[in-house]
């Protein structure tokens, strides 16, 4: 039973990956026909306190709160005030105050949320911290798997990308071995974490061995301060290395979906052709997102009020 | 199962359905400016039942569309569920006209005061007319119907099982007692 | 003058473990027999305590001057008092640092007004803990250091390293080196494996310690000077220590109660009381520290108590401090876990908590016997309890052990024939 605060998927149930995944059905059907707003969060007001920049996830979970009737406030921190600024805890106690009931929360440091959630009454929804998880965007990306295969039995996901540095990668982790896909990690060296293996990922050695019968092949953003920070040489060497092709797609299942957490580096995780061509599900991932994170405020919300029994 | 009891049979739905039509024509002076919405899914087969009976008793084209009221349920907030509801696309435009809104049971009124809202925000009627196929009493709202096929008063513990042809495969209304 | 007998303890000697009375006169052990009886002695009831040489922590930071807020000299000997401690060795980076005489003049002083343990301050290698210019060793000596080191600041440069352990030995100092290497530790706060991944924290290698510890070694051995290692953390270090010392290279190192008793599956809950550097590794280092404190690679148990305001630790764990307040509850970890554990018999625990320090800085005590400084530590063995934060006489609560249940009370602390603790 999913709690007061969505943290990460370490921690969640199968169950309630599928019932939030369920509920996003709903969510979507209503969202994709123009209907009018649920009244479910109405009077309720969600914040989103962001200390790193983000057009969309912040503007996923934004729109997904107004979906539901509830008021956004929206905080921008700059990750220098996360030093010098007021406390999170401070912070979190401030909104608790001003009567707010949910927090997403966006931190360049892994385990923020978890202080944060510890220390506030205010539902906490982990929305990315540091390298730990970014589960929303991994429960998008499992709605669009499911979406797209009905299931993830025998699914082979293909993760490419800089997975040392991604929150998306662990999430997709740790949610696809509980949902039962097999989940196959390619990277250059240096953006491998040590143990990934042990978490139940497969690491493949060559682009082909990841990408061989793929049904799904999800890219990861290289931020350009890897570069700078020496861990690979140049865009265009990663491209050429690591990359994904419209050649090196030919190596998946001819069904396979390509996906990428956005924002896409064209050219340098996958080529144009990759990207806008007719196995992408990138710009459907963006929608998905929405539908998603409407059924969890949703889904939190209904467990504040302690839900009720005549539906 | 409960014992059920029929209390109308095909033959006698399609009677009743024959006087609710000509009752709709007689307080209207006609068919004119008249148009059915039929709540989903009952509520509309009885609108397009009626809709038939008309066009072969005046020869009129009467406007006819279903209404989904799921987005305007009194309860989703303290029932807490997602519906399943579609977006309302009449085809037709409602302003001015004179809306007979189709229902097959009426109880507590609260679905009919979701359609009132439904019908709305779908633009401004000269007026709302209720038909029903059975009352079965028990208001919860001030609500009453212009048109009603047969008053079966019920207790609380009591189910009126309204079944047609399209859905069930028969016409009839039963009562059982449920446990 | 005063007399403190000791009566019907259970004694813990270098060689042995019996029973015996100890009688004590000017801060001196005067006898060591059975059924001692003196009237003008002031008594101790030890029956069914056991009694060790009063406790060395060569590694501690008191914080004063400067971070008061932290701990104090007088909150510091409180703790260590209590902890079974006579003596304490601080580091030096305190605000000014330590790295003039007269700092180190000050903290001898205020030791000596609070009159709990003996303190003796431990100088900077370099000016300001800058790693750049050499401090002034010899008339910090003068003023009551013991050691150098520019703990929580590794030097960096070897060649800095190299003129300090030159240098320190004219006046018969030793080095302390904090091993670290900042280039590989790269703003990392846990250690580097699985657990890191898993918790998506920046991970700090093995190598980070490993290379400047083996840099060390080769400093030591070629100039054939002494070195002694803060802190050993790693399967790696103990090794490259075993292996340097079997050469006859002068090393000597320490490791800390964590090291020994914690996995770093404690970080993946975030709890920032678990952040402390080096950080706290593995399974098999944590046995490769046991077989070290067996077999005498490592030499000896220190607490590096790194008191902390609590606020410095309610933060995101990247930003909180490193550092564990350990004073409190070394003896009880060390006890539970080597002792009860098996893995090292209570003489053995009495050297490497006390006569190893004693013997690594030239210190006094270390040892009951006739003739000694009467600093004795007296504890119940069989005591059960559970560490609570909340009681720590120390300003610093952060610990990983809240709530731990370990054996081994301290009943007293016995300073210079004086009674400066009693539970």
């Amino acid at each position: 039973m999913l709690g007061k605060d969505l943290l990460g998927l370490y921690d969640a149930a199968q169950e309630d990956i599928l019932s939030i995944l369920d509920t996003a059905a709903g969510m979507k059907k209503l969202l994709t026909q123009n209907l009018k707003k649920l009244p479910h969060l109405q009077g309720r007001t969600v914040t989103t306190l962001f200390y790193e920049n983000s057009t969309r996830t912040r503007c996923s979970f934004e729109l997904a709160a107004k979906y539901l009737g509830a008021g956004t406030v929206n905080i921008s921190a700059s990750s220098s005030s996360v030093q010098k600024g007021e406390t999170l805890i401070d912070t979190g106690k401030t909104l608790d105050a001003m009567k707010n009931d949910v927090i997403v929360i966006r931190h360049p440091m892994g385990g923020a949320p978890r202080l944060l959630a510890k220390n506030v009454r205010a539902s906490v929804i982990n929305g990315g911290d540091g390298m730990n998880e970014h589960p929303t965007q991994a429960l998008l990306d499992f709605y669009t798997m499911r979406e797209k295969f009905g299931s993830f039995k025998g699914l082979k996901v293909a993760i490419l990308g800089d997975i040392k540095h991604s929150r998306v990668a662990k999430s997709n982790l740790f949610g696809l071995t509980k949902l039962g896909a097999e989940v196959v990690m390619f990277s250059p060296a240096t953006l491998m974490p040590q143990g990934i293996d042990r978490m139940g990922a497969k690491i493949a050695h060559s682009r082909e061995e990841a990408l061989a019968g793929a049904n799904v092949v999800m890219g990861l953003r290289i931020q350009l301060e890897r570069m700078h920070g020496g861990l690979f040489p140049s865009l265009s060497e990663y491209a050429q290395y690591y990359g994904v092709s419209e050649e090196h797609l030919k190596y998946a299942d001819k069904d396979c979906i390509v996906m990428h957490p956005g924002p896409v580096n064209r050219g340098v995780e996958f080529t144009t052709g990759v990207i806008d061509g007719g196995n992408s599900e990138i710009n459907e991932q963006v929608l998905n997102g929405v539908a998603v994170r409407m059924a969890l405020l949703f889904l939190l919300c209904k467990n504040r009020q302690g839900g009720s029994e005549n539906a | 199962m409960a014992e059920e009891r029929i209390l109308l049979d095909s033959a006698a739905v399609a009677r009743t359905l024959t006087r609710l039509s000509h009752e709709i024509a007689e307080k209207n002076k006609g068919t004119e400016g008249v148009c059915l919405l039929g709540i989903k899914r009952r509520g509309e087969i009885i609108a397009r039942r009626v809709r038939e009976i008309l066009s072969e008793a005046y020869g009129a084209d009467v406007p006819c569309a279903g209404l989904d009221i799921g987005m305007y349920r009194d309860d989703l907030v303290s029932g807490y569920f997602v519906p399943d509801a579609s977006v309302n696309e009449l085809g037709f435009a409602i302003d001015g006209k004179k809306v007979v809104l189709c229902d097959d049971v009426l109880h507590t009124g609260r679905t009919v005061r979701a359609a009132i809202e439904a019908i709305f925000d779908l633009g401004r009627p000269a007026c709302v007319q209720l038909l029903e196929l059975v009352d079965r009493g028990g208001k919860q709202m001030p609500v009453f119907a212009d048109f009603v096929g047969k008053n079966i008063p019920a207790a609380g513990s009591e189910f009126i099982d309204v079944r047609l042809k399209e859905l069930e495969g028969e016409d009839a209304v039963g009562i059982r007692r449920d446990r | 003058m005063r007399k403190l007998l000791i009566k019907g303890g259970t004694v813990v000697f270098s060689d042995c473990v019996k029973e015996a009375d100890i009688l004590t006169e000017n801060g001196k052990i005067v006898k060591i027999a059975k059924n001692i009886t003196d009237a003008k002695a002031e008594t101790v009831d030890a029956a069914g305590l056991t009694v060790f040489p009063g406790f060395i922590d060569m590694h501690v930071h008191l914080r004063e001057p400067g971070f008061e807020y932290k701990e104090d000299i007088a909150s510091g000997s409180a703790a260590a008092v209590a902890g079974g401690f006579s003596q304490v060795c601080c580091m030096p980076n305190t605000d000014p640092v330590c790295d003039n005489a007269a700092v180190v003049g000050y903290i001898v002083a205020r030791a000596k007004e609070v009159g709990l343990c003996k303190v003796h301050p431990i100088g900077a290698i370099t000016k300001g803990e800058k790693g750049e210019t050499l401090a002034e060793m010899g008339k910090m000596k003068a003023a009551g250091a013991v050691a150098v080191s520019d703990d929580g600041r590794p030097v960096m440069n070897a060649r800095i390293m190299r003129l300090a352990m030159e240098y320190a030995s004219d006046f018969g100092l030793v080095c302390l080196s904090h091993c670290e290497d900042k280039d590989l530790v790269d703003g990392g706060v846990v250690n580097e494996g699985y657990n890191s991944t898993l918790a998506g924290l920046k991970g700090i290698p093995r190598a980070a310690e490993e290379i400047m510890l083996a840099r060390e070694i080769i400093l030591a051995e070629t100039l054939g000077k002494c070195v002694h290692i803060c802190h050993v953390s790693t399967k790696g270090g103990v090794q490259l220590l075993r292996e340097a010392k079997a050469r006859g290279v002068r090393v000597t190192a320490e490791t800390c109660p964590h090291y020994f008793t914690l996995t770093d599956d404690v970080v993946t809950g975030f709890d920032a009381n678990t952040k402390v550097n080096p950080p706290i590794r593995e399974a098999e280092d944590v046995e490769a520290i046991k077989e070290g404190l067996k077999d005498g690679t490592l030499d000896c148990i220190v607490t590096d108590h790194a008191p902390h305001h609590v606020d410095e630790k309610n933060v995101e764990y990247n930003l909180a401090a490193f550092g564990i307040s350990g004073i409190e509850t070394s003896f009880a970890l060390s006890y539970t876990h080597l002792v009860r554990g098996g893995v090292l018999s209570l003489c053995e625990l009495a050297d490497r908590m006390s006569a190893a320090p004693a013997r690594i800085l030239s210190l006094e005590g270390g040892a009951i016997e006739e003739g000694a400084v009467a600093d004795l530590a007296i504890a119940d063995l069989n005591e059960k309890f559970v560490i609570d934060s909340k009681k720590f006489r120390s300003k610093g609560k952060n610990t990983p052990f809240d709530g731990a249940e370990v054996y081994g009370r301290v009943k007293y602390t016995i300073v210079d024939g004086e009674i400066k603790f009693r539970a």
